[in-house]
């Protein structure tokens, strides 16, 4: 529940998830579940060219099985917190 | 009194139930929302499905398939997608282009001329599910 948590303090935040299959789409964190399904708007894909069909979406579900990373802004990691979650998150796992 | 504890339940606090608010899976929160929209689907074996979600327009179900600047739409017709074969459903806006204008549509023939005796391995329909999928074990 821990990354759970934390992506939703980080939703309206400009993030870019990178696929198991190599697509990147930059976009707008909309909303997240706990799964960590991934809903973004206003998406962009990295590399266009090699993504033809997605030209035209600009919202999309993402399942959260198949995202690879999600890249963050700097300045939305405070590394301090997740540290102590992560300690609390251990003891009481 | 109802007090919204996230996005996806709502305790009655007088009753003290529980119960979820919107359906039971995460993607039919999501569908909820498309029904009548135009979505692409991209599957964990590299194939793209495009369609109408819910309706009963003519055009059905179809899958497209991409072979470089080539594409081909082939219909399928009604299609049930168990979720855990779903990478990304995106939202197709209805007057935007949907694909480059590069690209030139071929017949099924074609696309699958073109998509057979090349390099990676391309099924017989157009995509490779080596490097456009998503295997289970990844």
């Amino acid at each position: 529940m821990l990354f759970f948590s934390y992506f939703k303090d980080l939703v309206g935040r400009e993030v870019t998830v990178e696929l198991k299959n190599d697509l990147a789409i930059r976009g707008t964190l909309h909303s997240v579940d706990q799964y960590l399904n991934i809903k973004l708007e206003n998406t962009r894909v990295v590399d266009q060219e090699k993504f033809p069909h997605m030209l035209s979406v600009r919202n999309c579900f993402i399942r959260g099985s198949v995202v690879r990373y999600v890249q963050l802004p700097s300045d939305g990691v405070d590394i301090d917190l997740l540290h102590d979650a992560t300690r609390r998150e251990a003891r009481g796992g | 009194m109802q007090r919204r504890l996230d996005s996806s339940s709502i305790v009655d606090l007088h009753q003290g139930r529980s119960w979820h608010y919107l359906m039971k899976s995460p993607e039919d929160i999501y569908l909820s929302t498309s029904l009548d929209k135009k979505l692409l689907v991209l599957l964990r074996d590299g194939r793209k499905l495009l369609g109408i979600l819910r309706s009963f327009d003519q055009f059905g179900a179809y899958e497209r398939v991409i072979v470089s600047d080539l594409y081909c739409d082939i219909p399928l017709g009604l299609y049930v997608i168990r979720g855990e074969n779903v990478v990304l459903i995106g939202e197709l806006e209805l007057e935007k282009e949907e694909l480059p204008p590069h690209m030139t549509p071929v017949s099924e023939a074609e696309i699958k001329k073109g998509s057979e005796g090349g390099e990676g391995c391309y099924g017989s329909q157009g995509y490779n599910e080596k490097k456009d999928g998503i295997s289970g074990y990844d």
